[in-house]
C-alpha cells in the first residue's frame, strides 16, 4: 500500500487563463481537481461516469466530460470552466441567451450545458460532421444549424427538468447572431 | 478509486518501458480514459501503476505509399469521423464512430482505447453479481438476469456479454488490421483476430499480450464501386449503445453482388463479421430476397435468451433493409 502522502504531487493546471498550482493524488480527477481543489464549483458533478454532461468543459477549446479524466493528465493543457467565459464582467452570448430564453430550470446541468454549446457551435463553424450529417453535404461555415443537428450534437448534455427548447432555442440565437 | 502511481510516456519506447517497471505488471496505458477512468472509480479495473500515452507522437492519419490509410492510436475518434479521406472512401466508418456515444467522448477517445473498450453487461459493473469475465470461475448472473442487451451469436455458457463500440464494427466490415509494438517487438493482427469470442476465458477480451500496445490501425484501400454505410438500432436516438448494428459495404454490377462486407455490432462478444451472408449472397442476384435469405442464414445459429430474442429478427431486418438501400443508391447512380 502507497501512503497518503507519498501519493501526492505537485502540479499545475491552466485554467481560465491563470496557472494555479495544487497538490493531489493522481486518483483526482480533473472535475474533483476544479471544485475541491480550486474552488471552482461552477463546473457540476451529475452521474460522474460521462452519462449526463453536467461536468463539461473546454480543454484546449474542445469540449470534454472532466469526470473521466485525471487532472494530472491535464498540465499543460488550456481548461475553461464556466466562470472562464464571461469576459471583463460581461456575459458570455451563449450565457445571456440561455437566460433571455429560459434555458433552464434548476440550474445545474446548465454549466455544462453552456460549455458544451460553446464547443459545439466552434465545431459546427469548422465544419466537423455529425451522426444526422448527410455524407453528400459537408457541413461548412454557410450551412445551417438545423434542428436535427442541434439535438444530435447537444446529446451528451441532459437536462432533467426538461429545458430542452429553451436550450435550443439559445443555441440557435447565438448561431444566428455569430453567423456570417 | 485506488490510488496508482501515474507517469506518462514520450515515445512508444518509454511507454514500453513503464509498463514493464510497473510492480507485478499491473498496470494500464491511459488514453482518452473514457471507460478506463470510469472502470478504475468502479473498482473493476485496479492497476496500481498507470502510463499516460496521451503525448505519444501517434495522433496522424496518413495515406501509404499502397494506399492503405494509417491510423494512430492516438488519433481521437472525432478527428477520425471527420477526416475528410475517411469521409469519402470509408462512409461507415465515419457515421460508426459519429453514432457512438456523444460530442464530449468522442473528442477524448482514441482509436486504440476504443478498441480496449469492456463490455457494458449490468453484472460485469456490479462488483455483488457473478460475473466470469471480472471475477473467472464465479458465475454469469446475466444468464438468468436481464439479458435484453446481451448477445446472440459466439456466446458460451461462461459469458453473454457484448462488445458496445460502434467503430469497430465498421472495422470488422472493412478488414482493417492492427499494429501492434510490445516486449517481444512488433507484430500485426488481422481486426478479425484481435477480439475474442468468450469461450472459457471470458476474462480475456483481445489476444493483445500484457504490456503490448497497439500504435496503429490499417484501413486497407478499397476498389472502387463500394459503398459503404453504417446503421445503428437503439433505445433512443442519440448517445445510446446498439441494439443491433449494421455496417456493410457493397458493389452490384449488371444487379449481381460482386462484392460485399458485413459486419454486425451489438449481437456479440465480439465485432461479428457476417461471413456466412457474404457468402451466401456473393455472385448471386442483389434482390430483397437475397438479401433477407443471407440474413437468415447468418442468423441460423442465433441463441436468444429471455429477453433479448427480439435481437434475432431486428438484426435480419436490419441487414436486409441496409443491404437494398446500399442496392437502390447504386442502381440510382448508374
Amino acid at each position: 500500500m502507497k501512503s497518503f502522502q507519498d501519493g501526492l504531487q505537485s502540479i499545475s493546471l491552466h485554467v481560465n487563463g491563470v496557472e494555479r498550482s495544487l497538490t493531489i493524488e493522481p486518483r483526482v480527477s480533473l472535475l474533483d481537481a476544479l471544485r475541491d481543489h480550486l474552488g471552482l464549483q461552477g463546473t457540476k458533478k451529475g452521474c460522474d461516469q460521462g452519462a449526463c454532461g453536467a461536468c463539461t468543459v473546454l480543454v484546449d477549446g474542445e469540449r470534454i466530460n472532466s469526470c473521466l479524466t485525471l487532472a494530472i493528465a491535464y498540465q499543460g493543457r488550456e481548461i475553461v470552466t464556466i466562470e472562464g467565459l464571461a469576459k471583463s464582467g460581461a456575459l458570455h452570448p451563449m450565457q445571456r441567451a440561455f437566460i433571455e430564453h429560459d434555458g433552464f430550470q434548476c440550474g445545474y446541468c446548465t454549466p455544462g450545458q453552456i460549455c458544451s454549446a460553446v464547443g459545439m457551435l466552434d465545431e459546427f463553424r469548422k465544419g466537423a460532421p455529425s451522426g444526422v450529417t448527410p455524407l453528400s453535404k459537408e457541413n461548412g461555415a454557410s450551412s445551417e444549424l438545423s434542428d436535427a443537428e442541434l439535438r444530435e450534437r447537444m446529446s451528451g448534455n441532459l437536462c432533467r427538468c426538461g429545458a430542452y427548447v429553451g436550450i435550443r432555442d439559445a443555441i440557435h440565437e447565438v448561431y444566428g447572431a455569430t453567423r456570417s | 478509486m485506488n490510488n496508482f502511481t501515474y507517469s506518462s510516456a514520450t515515445g512508444t519506447n518509454s511507454a514500453l518501458k513503464l509498463f514493464s517497471e510497473s510492480p507485478d505488471r499491473n498496470a494500464r496505458f491511459l488514453a482518452g480514459g473514457t471507460n478506463l477512468i470510469d472502470l478504475m472509480r468502479e473498482g473493476i479495473e485496479q492497476p496500481e501503476s498507470i502510463v499516460d500515452i496521451t503525448r505519444l507522437p501517434l495522433a496522424e492519419v496518413r495515406e501509404l505509399p499502397n494506399g492503405d490509410l494509417r491510423v494512430g492510436a492516438m488519433v481521437r475518434n472525432s478527428h477520425l469521423a471527420a477526416n475528410a479521406l475517411v469521409r469519402e472512401r470509408y462512409p461507415m466508418l465515419s457515421q460508426a464512430i459519429l453514432m457512438g456515444a456523444s460530442a464530449q467522448l468522442r473528442n477524448m477517445a482514441t482509436t486504440g482505447g476504443n478498441l480496449m473498450q469492456r463490455t457494458r453487461c449490468y453484472y460485469f459493473y456490479d462488483g455483488a453479481a457473478a460475473c466470469n469475465k471480472r471475477a473467472p470461475g464465479s458465475g454469469c448472473d446475466a444468464m438468468e438476469g436481464f439479458n435484453r442487451i446481451h448477445a446472440i451469436l459466439g456466446a458460451s455458457p461462461q459469458c453473454i456479454a457484448t462488445h458496445p463500440s460502434d467503430m469497430c464494427v465498421a472495422l470488422a466490415a472493412l478488414d482493417a488490421s492492427v499494429n501492434i509494438t510490445g516486449p517481444s517487438g512488433e507484430r500485426r493482427v488481422a481486426f478479425s483476430d484481435f477480439h475474442r469470442l468468450p469461450g472459457d476465458t471470458p476474462e480475456r477480451d483481445t489476444n493483445l499480450e500484457p504490456g503490448e500496445l497497439i500504435t496503429s490501425i490499417d484501413l486497407p484501400a478499397w476498389s472502387s464501386g463500394l459503398h459503404s454505410t453504417y446503421r445503428k438500432v437503439r433505445d433512443r436516438a442519440s448517445y445510446a449503445f446498439a441494439l443491433v448494428s449494421v455496417a456493410a459495404a457493397l458493389k452490384v454490377e449488371g444487379g449481381i453482388v460482386r462484392e460485399i462486407r458485413l459486419a454486425l455490432g451489438g449481437v456479440a462478444h465480439k465485432p461479428w463479421r457476417a461471413s456466412v451472408a457474404e457468402n451466401f449472397l456473393r455472385g448471386k442476384a442483389a434482390t430483397a430476397d437475397n438479401f433477407a435469405a443471407a440474413a437468415a442464414a447468418e442468423l441460423a445459429p442465433a441463441i436468444p435468451r429471455r429477453h433479448n430474442g427480439f435481437k434475432i429478427e431486428l438484426a435480419k431486418r436490419t441487414i436486409t433493409l441496409v443491404l437494398s438501400e446500399l442496392a437502390a443508391d447504386e442502381g440510382a447512380m448508374r
